[in-house]
């Protein structure tokens, strides 16, 4: 248990918040079982919210409930951070675009340039308990662009992408550079046809993207000797510098040793996402210290990079020291059995703390949000889900969602159940987004 | 080589034990779903040579001697996916493994999967081990008429092992997924049911003139056609037209048909089925519900996870089914999506009885499978807990006595 109540640090943030939200009385969750992920689960705990960030967290009678405090009955419920999907492609209604097929480099495109904040993909999200995306472009390049990092805030309704950004220093949106290797981003050229050539694609580019980087600071400031700015190395630049983590899509046991090895020659940080053979090579992730974004699928297979995809890879990677979360690569998994995902490792193999970890803290680190949210944690902000039931139970229904302390779904609203279990209106505009899935095939059947 | 020298091995396993005992085996556990009356506590099934000899209370059964006696929390009878495309199209989604459509002309009720089905399927392997040991297996959607569905157990190295109805029904698709572009047919709706209302009319005409040439002796029979034979089947009332449909106007298509043409239907898919609730249920039709986490878009944008609750509250049989996936996952799991079934406004029960009796009755096998009864074939799923719960794991799958997969899953 950690210490509770009203520390220095909170008295600072509630100066610090903005004058509209300050106005807004603190809302006390009082008696639900807290799952804070950063501590041990709390059996009848007191959340309070102020200011849309956590004012306090800890168990009933050891939390100071500020006085003019709206309390919040929540017993019997259960309360977590808001889930964390590290790779998702909602947003898209139709035309998710990244990069396009003129050829298989081309960071310098950036998928928020693409998304409708519309989507009911967001709705449904938020009815699965998410409150944080990485939502990235397609696997069919080998950077297929810049991925971007967005909040659910749907209240009040949003009208434009922006809406939904986190921001950095500097006011500029956050996100990662997707990645891939492996046979979705293989075709006829200008695509590579070989795994080998994949990977000197690749090399070649960082090295271009070093020495466009070399020019600059030999430069020093005259604008006569700068090289003329370049879209695409520029974010090559980013990820080598640590400002922009590399989200690598790679299944098979050899492709992700190759990214380890890009990786270290380039020194950009990396998540490796699907890792369907991960459990082959655990140990050598583990000794790189890569973090894992892990999906979990009902079969394996469906391609043949995917055939020895498991329910056991998180429970082996955890057990190798690996940093695990999962993700729903949204069309894959419906965001709304997102914590399925959790509970399928957990039958395999993985621990509870870890598996609930693996939906909130982790995918924040992986993200680099984790001094934002993640957790359930004084300071950070207030996103998290009001459960009835175990997360981890088939039975467990999200009740109620908040974004930076908004309610942004309640189940009792009928608007918003009908995203959170179908029905007619329900997916007017949802189209899947699958990578490198002919679509005729997904939609016909056929072959 | 590994294979055919376990298989040798086993055979001479086999030659020495099979004097003394034909694998008889007994299931004991905390709890008994029969799904033909109330669970059983403390409950105990044997089954002798393949069928189930005795059930009931622990304390009123006893297993005969030299029986190997398993021990489960929870046992249900196997599970049967009532619609599957497993064993036709493989786990590697490459060509050389995908038998799932003829695409070469949109009818062809002549083909059958039984031609195609292969028995040593992994995917197959992959949802025994979850406790499902009967499929009915056959064409994906994706033509107006595919070809004939079959029935297997889960178990068997070739399809004659594996098998238990060579024919059960003849799939076709009412969903804009049958659909051509560039002038070709069937292009629209209408089009989809005025050819395929020709080629029953066409298959009536040729019975008829089938059973002219057998009560006359100077006429001669029509030319063989198998195309026309197999339609004939569902005119006799032998085999029922597996109807895929999702919008709520194909479901009203496909009963229409029915009605015309007197023949027995089955919806499968129907992800609009609870907007026609009155009418599903006057016309007598099942539906093989599609699966619940199946994605949700154009055709079947407006699914709801609480479709199986609306049809069977209203007293309409239902099924599950593991549906057919394009990509990834490359199939799905009936006793997941009987879970969220359950999740969704279905009893535990329920939802069982959607994945076991119910289904068995739809495909018209429950003398056989889908309930723990004397007499039936000895399919036994075994389980650590709540089968539906997430955690829970699948220990153990019986078929027909003989335990064919012990792994914890």
């Amino acid at each position: 248990m950690r210490p509770h109540g009203l520390s220095p640090l909170i008295l600072f943030l509630a100066l610090a918040v903005p004058a509209a939200a300050a106005d807004e009385r603190p809302r006390a969750f009082v008696g639900a079982r807290l799952i804070p992920i950063d501590g041990e689960e709390i059996e009848k705990g007191v959340l309070v919210v102020e200011g849309g960030k956590i004012a306090a967290v800890g168990a009933e009678g050891e939390v100071d409930i500020p006085a003019d405090a709206e309390k919040i009955d929540v017993e019997g419920k259960v309360i977590m951070p808001g889930l964390i999907c590290t790779h998702s492609h909602i947003g898209g209604s139709g035309s998710l675009g990244g990069a396009d097929g003129s050829g298989p480099i081309q960071p310098g495109v950036r998928i928020y340039d693409s998304l409708d904040v519309h989507d009911s993909g967001f709705k449904r999200a938020v009815a699965g308990g998410l409150t944080t995306l990485n939502i990235m472009p397609g696997s069919g390049h080998l950077i297929s662009g810049q991925t971007v990092y967005v909040k659910l805030r749907l209240e009040p309704k949003p009208a434009k992408i922006e809406a939904f950004f986190i921001r950095g220093d500097n006011d500029k949106p956050l996100g990662g550079l997707k990645m891939a290797n492996g046979t979705n981003s293989m075709r006829d050229p200008p695509f590579p046809g070989t795994r080998g050539k994949s990977a000197y694609l690749v090399r070649e580019q960082y090295i271009k993207a070093r020495e466009y980087h070399d020019k600059i600071v030999r430069a020093e400031g005259d604008a006569a000797k700068m090289p003329p700015r370049d879209l695409n190395l520029e974010a090559l630049v980013e990820a080598m510098q640590g400002k922009r983590i590399v989200h690598h899509h790679t299944h098979r046991h050899d492709d992700i040793m190759t990214v380890l090895r890009l990786s270290k020659e380039f020194q950009f940080p990396v998540v490796l996402h699907h890792v369907s053979d991960g459990w082959k090579v655990a140990d050598e992730i583990a000794d790189a210290k890569a973090p894992c974004s892990v999906i979990v699928i009902d079969s394996p297979g469906g391609k043949l990079e995917a055939r020895y995809c498991r329910f056991e890879t998180g429970a082996i990677l955890e057990e190798a020291g690996v940093n695990v979360a999962f993700h729903t690569d949204d069309w894959i998994t419906d965001s709304r059995v997102f914590r399925r995902s959790a509970a399928l490792a957990v039958r395999a193999g993985m621990s509870r703390a870890g598996a609930l970890r693996a939906l909130t803290l982790a995918g924040a680190e992986m993200l680099d949000l984790d001094d934002r949210i993640g957790s359930l944690t004084v300071g950070k902000d207030a996103d998290f889900a009001v459960l009835e039931g175990d997360p981890l139970s088939v039975y467990c229904k999200t009740l109620e969602t908040y974004v930076d302390g908004t309610k942004v779904f309640d189940r009792s609203d009928p608007k918003d159940y009908l995203y959170a279990v179908g029905g007619y209106g329900a997916g007017h505009d949802q189209y899947p987004y699958m990578c490198c899935f002919d679509d005729a095939q997904l939609l016909g059947g056929g072959k | 080589m590994t294979r055919l020298k376990t298989r040798l091995l086993s055979l001479a396993i086999v030659c020495l034990v099979a004097p003394l005992a034909a694998a008889q085996v007994a299931v004991h556990a905390g709890k008994v779903y029969t799904m033909a009356g109330a669970p059983i506590e403390d409950g105990i099934v044997v089954i002798q040579d393949g069928k189930i000899s005795a059930i009931g209370r622990a304390d009123q059964i006893a297993v005969p001697e030299g029986y190997k006696v398993l021990e489960a929390e929870v046992v249900t009878p196997g599970l049967v996916d009532a619609h599957s495309t497993v064993g036709l199209a493989g786990i590697f989604n490459y060509d050389h493994d995908q038998d799932q459509l003829e695409s070469s002309s949109p009818i062809q009720p002549e083909l059958r999967a039984i031609d195609a089905y292969n028995a040593d399927e992994a995917l197959i392997d992959w949802i025994r081990s979850f406790g499902v040991t009967t499929v009915h297996a056959g064409h994906a959607p994706g033509e107006l008429i595919s070809g004939q569905t079959l029935i297997a157990k889960t178990h068997g190295d070739t399809v004659s092992d594996a098998v238990i109805v060579d024919s059960k029904a003849i799939a076709t698709t009412l969903t804009t997924d049958a659909h051509k572009t560039g002038g070709k047919s069937p292009g629209t709706r209408g089009k989809a049911v005025a050819m395929l209302r020709e080629q029953l009319i066409k298959a009536r005409e040729y019975a008829d003139k089938k059973q002219k040439a057998a009560e006359d002796e100077e006429k001669d029979p029509p030319p063989r056609d198998l195309r026309l034979e197999a339609l004939g089947k569902v005119l006799a009332g032998e085999m029922p037209l597996l109807v895929t449909v999702d919008r709520a106007r194909d479901i009203a298509s496909a009963l229409r048909l029915a009605e015309e043409f007197d023949i027995p239907i089955w919806l499968d898919g129907a992800c609009e089925a609870y907007l026609l609730i009155d009418d599903i249920k006057a016309a007598g039709v099942p539906v093989i519900v599609h699966p619940p986490m199946q994605r949700a878009f154009r055709e079947r944008e407006n699914l709801s996870f609480e479709t199986p609750a609306k049809l069977v509250h209203a007293g309409i049989p239902v099924a599950l089914q593991s549906g057919y996936e394009s990509y990834v996952p490359k199939t799905r799991v009936v006793l997941f999506e009987a879970a969220l079934a359950a999740a969704n406004g279905l009893t535990f029960e329920e939802a069982l009885r959607t994945i076991t009796i119910d289904a068995a009755k739809i495909l018209g096998i429950d003398d056989r499978v889908g309930s723990l009864e004397v007499g039936k074939d000895g399919d036994v799923a075994l389980y650590d807990g709540d089968p539906f719960e997430y955690t829970s794991h699948c220990i153990g799958c019986i078929i027909e006595g003989k335990v064919v997969s012990d792994i914890k899953r």
